[in-house]
């Protein structure tokens, strides 16, 4: 970690707009910031609203891309702010809101509701069978296969995948890559009761997994690396089983 | 003004928050979550190594039960712990990490059979039971005797708070999301709900509820250093700590984690190092086994924390132009593990380092990780001074971990602290004396109080920053109230802080709209931040004495004599410049572990002159119980058994009986 004595000047655009103050049009508003050694668009973010600009909005919890609330278009790609070193970028970079979901305000979106409607209506949590009962020996269950389901069960509902997907454009209650992939996660568990018949009726038309038009950007910007193409793949095939039945 | 009724109303919206509405809908009342941001992206998604439960499916496992998961942790906290608290969190951990495991969680699993595996430096072959193929897997973490810390890779916390929120969905519980709480009604000594503020429109709307639990987490952000997410500002502790009838225990006990991240504060699990990794100084050399001979780099986090700032101080740390550091080397654990069993800490090495950490070291150094002090409860988890407010996880003091907590304790507190008072508070709604009773003024006048100290802040013209004032105390807090304590530099600490205070009374806005405006936020929360931080100072100026995360350079003896008790902060006058400070004393004579050496770290205590008696006493009950099993000694010596839920007193199986 050496200093760097001739440091950027990077000239961060962010596309503004506050639904609540309609008569603002959107805008794209520069800010200069000097680059300093480590930083993130966290650190950048955060300096500009501290010091340029206070009614600057965007979102950050963990700051270490681990809880999903920071994902926007950097450079026109969707990612985690938190994470992306503005070394990585060119030092003219332009940051506007994820599409698709609900716009809060500037670099806010709202993906918590899209997520918790998703959630509800695909029900993603182990229907389980009945109660376990606490004093006893935990159900066993294969190492591989726990292992198999943590993979899928690393989604951090950033919003990512959704805001990159053609179908999502098109079409309001598409469930997404990260439905699908909910999907995959509680079919192979065993504790959960469900069927491919349940799943059928979830996601087996085009809001579902027959929505999805495999461009496949999702797999591309997914900041987990989760193995979405193949998850959409093996549903599709799976489902696609199910509805000839 | 909106007014919303619930039956139980929680604030925060992470593990012990959304486990406590669990357990209170299942008991047929209404609960309702406020939370900063989207439940799921609460700070209990960051916990990285794993739950502490005594399941001992492993073979370094063997022989653990609820008594070792105790001892470990009354010894982990020097003593400062409520040791009935101790027992009803050891007794019910296995139940919530089983709990856990059928609401879906992907524990880790054991797999039969050799395997490698790195103890203290050196590779050893392990061969687990086939007995126990397919049973929750546990990993070695600090200050532990066994091998006790269930994990899920290292990413636990994500899974818990997905299997959990989850649940929470199913189960019906309404989260109103980026929603702050501002202040506690209460009047008389009753507590009533909270006056809150919605974040995206900036209107004030009243939760009216016959129990209210502050379940909002730490206040990692009085640090200008800390592993803490942004939302971890103590707001919670604040709320309580305003009423000025509740109070806050042991503020000054904060834990620094020994590997952060250096200079940006991000976590790596202790995983790391109960996996086999070690540290390391500048010239490479492994350092903590000559100063902790019994666990080297698993002692507790108090203990390895101050043992490496030790080893910047006499020079050994690597140079940087942010200052000094220490490595945290993983690579002799072998790529395969690392992308296997460590993959966060890998994910984050390489897109915050640019660097592998399956080849290089990773630069670390302590930072703030924890919050020992919390709203002091009883063992039901409610005040003892405003009733019908409730606390728990860690935002609580009731007090699980004394003066240090352990690896892997705080995530098996969030659970089990929310599964435990969730049905104290079922008890306490179903109590007609707890019905709502309140007047509508009351609920209004709060409100307007509320509403004007916003109007006033937009209004004013005052001349300070509260974004600078805010890293103003920050750096006190590091400086002055961080891991090695005089009393000079706390005394220059509450000095300065009081100032902040003061200044902050005089704060003006450069954004004035009154809805979303995080530099509104930024207003208020740095003035309730600044009590929180003379609660820490002040305490930890009065405590003339060294205990667990507490380290005084002019004190450096544990002294039980005088200092075997609870800090008490109020804030009774709102125009204070300082916490009132009071003291409750533990109470040796009923301890099941009276105060002795911790097995690892200083060995001078002062003893407390009871302690001896004592000690004779428990000594003379196992005698006399021997026969009887593990049970009906530890019944004899401190009963705990009335003081939880009977849904919860079953005793755990484990695949080897390991009772009587």
């Amino acid at each position: 970690m050496s200093g760097n004595p001739d440091p950027r000047q990077l000239s961060i655009s962010v596309l503004r707009y506050h639904p609540q103050a309609p008569e603002d049009p959107p805008r794209l508003q520069t800010y200069e910031v000097e680059e300093a050694e480590g930083m993130t668009l966290y650190l950048a973010l955060t300096e500009i609203r501290e010091i340029q600009d206070a009614s600057l909005q965007f979102d950050f919890v963990c700051r270490a891309g681990i809880c999903g609330s920071c994902a926007m278009l950097i450079d026109g790609r969707p990612g985690l702010a938190c994470r992306t070193l503005t070394a990585t970028l060119s030092p003219r970079i332009t940051l506007a809101p994820l599409p698709v979901f609900e716009l809060i305000a500037d670099l806010s979106v709202n993906t918590g509701k899209w997520m918790r409607a998703m959630s509800e209506r695909l029900g993603t949590w182990v229907h389980y069978r009945e109660e376990a009962d606490l004093d006893t020996l935990e159900a066993r269950m294969d190492p591989d296969l726990a292992e198999h389901i943590y993979e899928l069960d690393r989604c951090i509902e950033c919003g990512c995948c959704v805001a990159a997907c053609g179908t999502a454009r098109m079409r309001d209650d598409f469930v997404g890559a990260v439905g699908v992939n909910k999907i995959a996660r509680f079919r192979l568990d065993p504790r959960d009761a469900r069927d491919d018949g349940d799943f059928y009726e979830l996601v087996g038309d085009d809001n579902g997994i027959f929505g999805c038009m495999s461009l496949l950007a999702c797999d591309d910007v997914c900041p987990k690396n989760l193995p979405l193409r193949t998850q959409l793949a093996f549903i599709r095939r799976r489902l696609a089983r199910q509805g000839w039945r | 003004m909106k007014v919303v009724h619930t039956d139980c109303l929680v604030i925060g919206g992470g593990l012990t928050g959304l486990r406590i509405a669990i357990a209170v809908r299942r008991r047929g009342h209404d609960a309702l979550v406020l939370s900063l941001v989207p439940a799921k992206r609460s700070h209990s998604a960051a916990a990285q190594g794993g739950m502490q439960a005594s399941l001992a499916n492993v073979v370094k496992g063997q022989g653990d039960n609820e008594d070792v998961h105790f001892q470990d942790t009354v010894r982990g906290g020097d003593w400062g712990a409520d040791q009935q608290v101790v027992r009803m969190f050891a007794h019910t951990a296995p139940k919530a990490v089983r709990e856990l495991a059928s609401w879906g969680v992907p524990w880790s699993r054991v797999r039969p059979g050799a395997r490698e595996v790195m103890i203290n430096g050196e590779q050893v072959t392990l061969n687990e039971r086939d007995a126990t193929r397919g049973l929750l897997a546990q990993r070695d973490f600090g200050g532990t005797k066994n091998w006790r810390t269930c994990y899920v890779s290292d990413g636990t916390g994500h899974a818990m708070l997905y299997a959990v929120g989850d649940r929470a969905l199913a189960e019906g519980v309404p989260v109103h999301e980026r929603v702050e709480a501002l202040a506690l009604i209460h009047d008389e000594g009753r507590c009533h709900g909270v006056i809150a503020r919605e974040l995206a429109t900036g209107e004030i709307v009243a939760y009216v509820a016959r129990a209210t639990a502050i379940t909002t987490g730490g206040a990692g952000r009085l640090y200008r250093v800390t592993t803490n997410a942004v939302i971890c500002e103590g707001i919670g502790h604040a709320l309580a700590l305003e009423t000025g009838v509740a109070t806050l225990g042991n503020m000054e006990a904060v834990q620094f984690h020994p590997t952060a991240i250096f200079p940006a504060g991000l976590l790596v699990t202790e995983g790391c190092r109960g996996d086999g990794g070690l540290l390391r100084d500048a010239d490479g050399h492994r350092f903590m086994p000559d100063y902790e001979p019994e666990k080297r780099e698993l002692a507790s986090r108090d203990v390895v924390a101050r043992r490496m700032e030790e080893h910047i101080h006499r020079g050994k740390g690597s140079h940087t132009r942010f200052g000094e550091h220490l490595w945290l080397d993983i690579t002799l654990l072998g790529r395969a593990h690392i992308e296997r069993n460590l993959r966060e800490v890998k994910e984050i090495c390489q897109y915050f380092l640019g660097i592998d950490p399956a080849t290089e070291w990773v630069p670390v150094r302590p930072a703030q990780h924890y919050t020992m002090g919390g709203v002091r409860t009883d063992a039901s988890g409610q005040s003892r001074t405003l009733t019908g407010l409730f606390a728990a996880g860690e935002a609580s003091c009731w007090d699980l971990h004394g003066f240090n907590r352990l690896g892997g304790n705080s995530v098996a507190e969030t659970v089990v602290g929310g599964m435990l008072v969730g049905e104290f508070i079922a008890d306490f709604c179903e109590h007609p004396e707890n019905d709502l009773a309140y007047s509508e003024a009351l609920i209004r006048r709060f409100g307007q109080r509320e509403q004007n100290a916003i109007d006033a802040l937009l209004a004013s013209e005052g001349t300070e920053d509260a974004n600078a004032l805010r890293i103003s105390m920050q750096e006190v807090m590091s400086d002055k109230v961080g891991i090695f304590r005089t009393g000079e530099a706390l005394a220059e600490a509450v000095e300065e802080l009081q100032r902040l205070l003061q200044r902050s009374r005089n704060i003006g806005l450069r954004y004035k709209s009154r809805g979303a405006n995080p530099e509104l936020e930024a207003a208020y929360r740095t003035r309730r931040m600044l009590k929180l931080a003379l609660c820490v100072a002040a305490g930890a100026l009065a405590r003339t004495e060294s205990r667990g995360a507490h380290f005084r350079e002019d004190y450096p003896r544990r002294d039980d004599a005088h200092w075997l008790r609870r800090t008490l902060a109020s804030w009774p006058h709102p125009d204070a410049s300082m916490p009132t400070l009071d003291y409750e004393p533990l109470d040796v004579t009923s301890m099941e572990l009276p105060p002795g050496w911790r097995g690892y770290g200083a060995r001078d205590q002062i003893a407390h002159p009871d302690t001896e008696t004592r000690q004779s006493e428990v000594d003379a009950l196992r005698a006399h119980y021997a026969s009887d099993g593990h049970y009906a000694a530890q019944a004899a010596c401190m009963p705990f058994d009335h003081l939880l839920p009977a849904r919860y007193r079953g005793r755990n199986a484990r695949i080897e009986d390991t009772g009587p």
